[in-house]
């Protein structure tokens, strides 16, 4: 147990009804400073685990730890987690200084101390001046920033935040999710964030636990979620990816032989998570991993039919027929010289054993 | 309708003078005439319960407004006395002349049968005066000059000064002492304004009873709603369901029926009592007179008006989100402090009301304490009907029931001042 986690969740279970488990046998650890993303599709059990670890919910089974101090008994007003909700749940009948004056006025905060407070942590989310308005005079993006300012004012070393932008649009979130990526660095508070946004997860996180059917399918940083995926699952979950499926007709270490379904033919892959010789297997391989007319020698290469071209500005997203799919994506790079092609052509695409990985089925 | 492209007219110095539309209509214009049937079908589909409105219930309070002011009986029925006491300086009895005056009003009023409305209407004032002027009408015919002769011999109360005060007093078309008396004042003899003697006071006391008593009422409907509505507000549908069905029930069943219960379990030999003699908490002797009293009205009333709380305060805490609970718990509160500090000032909207809502029905309230206040537990609107029935003083009943309307609004806005009606929420 080391002391450089601030939370650990061990062997966690946890069902509402009796019948199905939401979280199932859940290992986790947030180390200190750590800006920790909870990735996953709708129902995954995301809010379930944030809201354990909250204490709003008691785990079935299992032991989560605080600072090293178990907490499955210790009430929620005694854990000390700062929270940010998805609604924001900023106190309507408060003016934005009472709602930060709030968690240091339970806690016996002198006056003095806590104005500066309120207003050293307004000033960090840049409403200095809004200390008097109610959270309904807000734009929704100054009321998050408030809901982030309340939940660091009584320097919690631990926040929580469930999903925090989900309501502002595209634009804002953007540059909230900046804004709180800097906060963090400032302040070097752990987080945990829930998401089920990908590009906010890989923005801002040191790391990221994909979570799907309540079990993480992958912790690790974003570029190795990217590019090292363990499953089809994260593959398909995290950025974009071409999916072909076959069976693996022989493995020699470092490499494999996978022979595709609908004749596809034979591709060679780096086995990272296949059952043996024989077994299905998926392979994904990301769209600007593969290049068109490539150079000789390279460990794949196939004939493929142009289907359909879509002008991106900075690249031609490629759709094409090869291996018996006809979902086959490639990124053309905008740059110079890059293969002018059209639709109905044929041309050799090819990509290299590393960048096709063959997961589980 | 007008083209909908608008054109922009712009002015020789290239400022934007005027929007018009395509047809060169000015488009404020053209908008006035696109809202003005929009307007009339509103208006159209209103309008039935906007007369309604005006028929059943402006006329109405208009009408018991004016009564509690209107005193044409005298000036109607009594028009040469009413003129000749015009000039009277009210020292001493008046002379020949106003008696010939009084005497033809009697004989033509005895004739025209209006006379009665007026000695009823003296009989307010002072008891007596329509048996004085009653019995005068009965012989009018035998009214012969001299009149003054004539009259005290029918009635030597016509030779009272404080008699033709009176009629004097009460000569104009209006009069205040429907008010004056409403608030336990009266005239004295010589016209001025003086307290009730003791024995006849009686409505400030039922005004102030019944303010403490609705107030008593709205507290104790809200310390009994507020758990209730917040049970309704946070437990799973199922069975808030079953919850609401119990709270609307009463609404359900009779008035009556409700009130009536409530007699059987409290009347002396009563289920309560029997219980509490059973449980050996009294002795048999020992019986608390729980109805027929103002416990009675305080215990029946509050269990009629509590669903009126319980509404309100629930639609607003319905939409009060859990997450606000939780985030005050996240920041470090005790649930009490939790409870306290943010669920219980969003809840003010309904708190309001609910209070407003219950205050403003029990000072009105009428039948329940009829049935179970007993003597100590009648309330103002007890009166106003006792003098709509029984002694058929309209007019008094008419400046009580305007007084109370007039305080209900001075509530309403005072509420609106500190609270804000928009911050209200009925359902
Ligand atoms: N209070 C509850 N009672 C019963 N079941 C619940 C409750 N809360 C969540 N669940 C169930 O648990 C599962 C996981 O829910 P959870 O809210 O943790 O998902 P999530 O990953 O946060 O999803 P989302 O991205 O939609 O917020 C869901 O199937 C949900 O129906
Ligand atoms: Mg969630």
């Amino acid at each position: 147990m080391s002391q450089d986690n601030i939370v650990e969740f061990n062997h966690v279970q946890k069902s509402y009804d009796g019948e199905t488990l939401v979280v199932k046998d859940l290992n986790l650890h947030v180390a200190r400073g750590e800006f920790l993303t909870l990735l996953g599709p709708s129902g995954s059990g995301k809010t379930t685990v944030l809201m354990m670890l909250a204490g709003f919910e008691v785990p079935t089974h299992g032991e989560i730890l605080l600072n090293g101090t178990p907490i499955n008994a210790v009430p929620p007003h005694k854990r000390g987690i700062g929270m940010v909700f998805q609604n924001y749940a900023l106190f309507p009948h408060m003016t934005v200084a009472e709602n930060l004056r709030f968690p240091l006025d339970v806690r016996k905060i002198s006056r003095a101390d806590a104005e500066k407070k309120v207003q050293r942590a307004l000033d960090m989310v840049r409403l200095g001046q809004f200390g008097n308005r109610r959270p309904g005079q807000l734009s929704g993006g100054q009321q998050q920033r408030v809901a982030v300012a309340r939940a660091l004012v009584f320097d919690p070393d631990l926040v929580l935040m469930d999903e925090p932008l989900g309501a502002l649009d595209k634009n804002l979130r953007e540059e909230m999710q900046l804004e709180i990526k800097h906060i963090h660095e400032q302040l070097g508070v752990s987080v945990v964030y829930v998401t089920h946004d990908q590009s906010e997860a890989l923005t801002m996180s040191n790391r990221i636990a994909v979570f799907d059917d309540g079990v993480i399918q992958q912790l690790a940083a974003p570029d190795m979620l990217y590019e090292e995926p363990d499953n089809a699952f994260v593959a398909y979950f995290i950025g974009e990816n071409n999916r072909l499926h076959g069976i693996v007709k022989q493995v020699n270490g470092k490499s494999c032989e996978v022979e595709l379904e609908n004749n596809g033919g034979t591709v060679k892959a780096l086995p990272v998570n296949v059952a043996g010789e024989g077994q299905r297997t998926t392979l994904s391989l990301r769209p600007e991993r593969v290049e068109v007319n490539p150079t000789n020698g390279i460990d794949n290469s196939f004939d493929a039919r142009v289907e359909e071209l879509i002008y991106l500005g900075d690249h031609i997203r490629t759709r094409v027929r090869v291996c018996g799919n006809d979902e086959f994506v490639i990124k053309i790079p905008n740059a110079h010289g890059h293969a002018r092609i059209n639709r109905g052509d044929t041309v050799k695409v090819g990509w290299a054993l590393q960048d096709c990985r063959a997961l589980d089925a | 309708m007008a083209q909908a492209d608008i054109t922009q007219d712009t002015g020789a110095d290239g400022r934007l003078d005027k929007l018009t539309t395509a047809d060169g209509t000015p488009l404020k214009v053209s908008i006035r005439r696109a809202m003005r049937r929009n307007k009339l079908i509103a208006f159209g589909l209103t309008a039935p319960l906007l007369f309604f409105i005006v028929f059943s219930f402006l006329m109405p309070i208009f009408d018991m407004a004016s009564r509690s002011v209107e005193n044409h009986q005298i000036p109607e029925a009594m028009p040469r006395t009413v003129a000749v006491l015009e000039g009277w300086n009210g020292q001493e009895v008046p002379g020949e002349a106003a008696f010939e005056a009084l005497a033809l009003d009697i004989q033509e009023g005895q004739r025209t049968r209006t006379i009665g409305r007026a000695a009823t209407r003296l009989n307010y004032q002072e008891a007596g005066m329509r048996s004085l002027i009653m019995g005068s009408a009965r012989r009018a015919d035998q009214l012969e000059p001299p009149y003054k002769q004539a009259l005290l011999e029918v009635d030597d109360d016509w030779g009272d000064l404080d008699v033709w005060r009176l009629i004097k007093r009460e000569s104009g078309y209006y009069t205040a002492s429907y008010y004056l008396n409403a608030i336990d004042l009266t005239y004295s003899d010589t016209g001025e304004i003086v307290a009730q003697p003791e024995y006849r006071q009686i409505y400030v006391m039922l005004f102030v009873r019944t303010l403490w008593m609705s107030a008593l009422i709205t507290g104790l409907a809200l310390l009994l709603g507020f758990p209730v509505a917040h049970l309704l507000a946070t437990l799973p549908a199922r069975h808030a369901n079953l919850l609401m069905i119990l709270v609307l029930l009463p609404f359900w069943t009779s008035l009556l029926v409700r009130t009536t219960t409530w007699i059987v379990v409290l009347q002396t030999e009563g289920v309560l009592n029997d219980m509490m003699v059973w449980l050996g908490v009294i002795s048999d002797d020992g019986r608390l007179q729980m109805i027929y009293n103002q416990i009675g009205t305080i215990v029946a009333m509050t269990q009629i008006l509590l669903p009126f709380m319980i509404l309100p305060l629930y639609s607003v805490m319905k939409g009060i989100s859990p997450s606000y609970m939780r985030a005050a718990k996240s920041l470090g509160a005790r649930p009490p402090v939790a409870f306290w500090r943010v669920y219980v000032p969003q809840t003010i909207p309904g708190m309001g009301a609910g209070g407003i809502l219950v205050f403003i029905l029990a000072i009105g309230y009428y039948i329940t304490p009829a049935l179970v206040g007993g003597q100590s537990g009648q309330l103002i609107s007890n009166y106003i009907a006792y003098h709509m029935q029984q002694s058929l003083n309209w007019g008094l009943a008419a400046a009580i029931g305007t007084i109370l309307l007039a305080g209900v609004l001075l509530l309403y806005a005072t509420y609106n001042r500190i609270v804000g009606i928009d911050n209200m929420k009925l359902g």
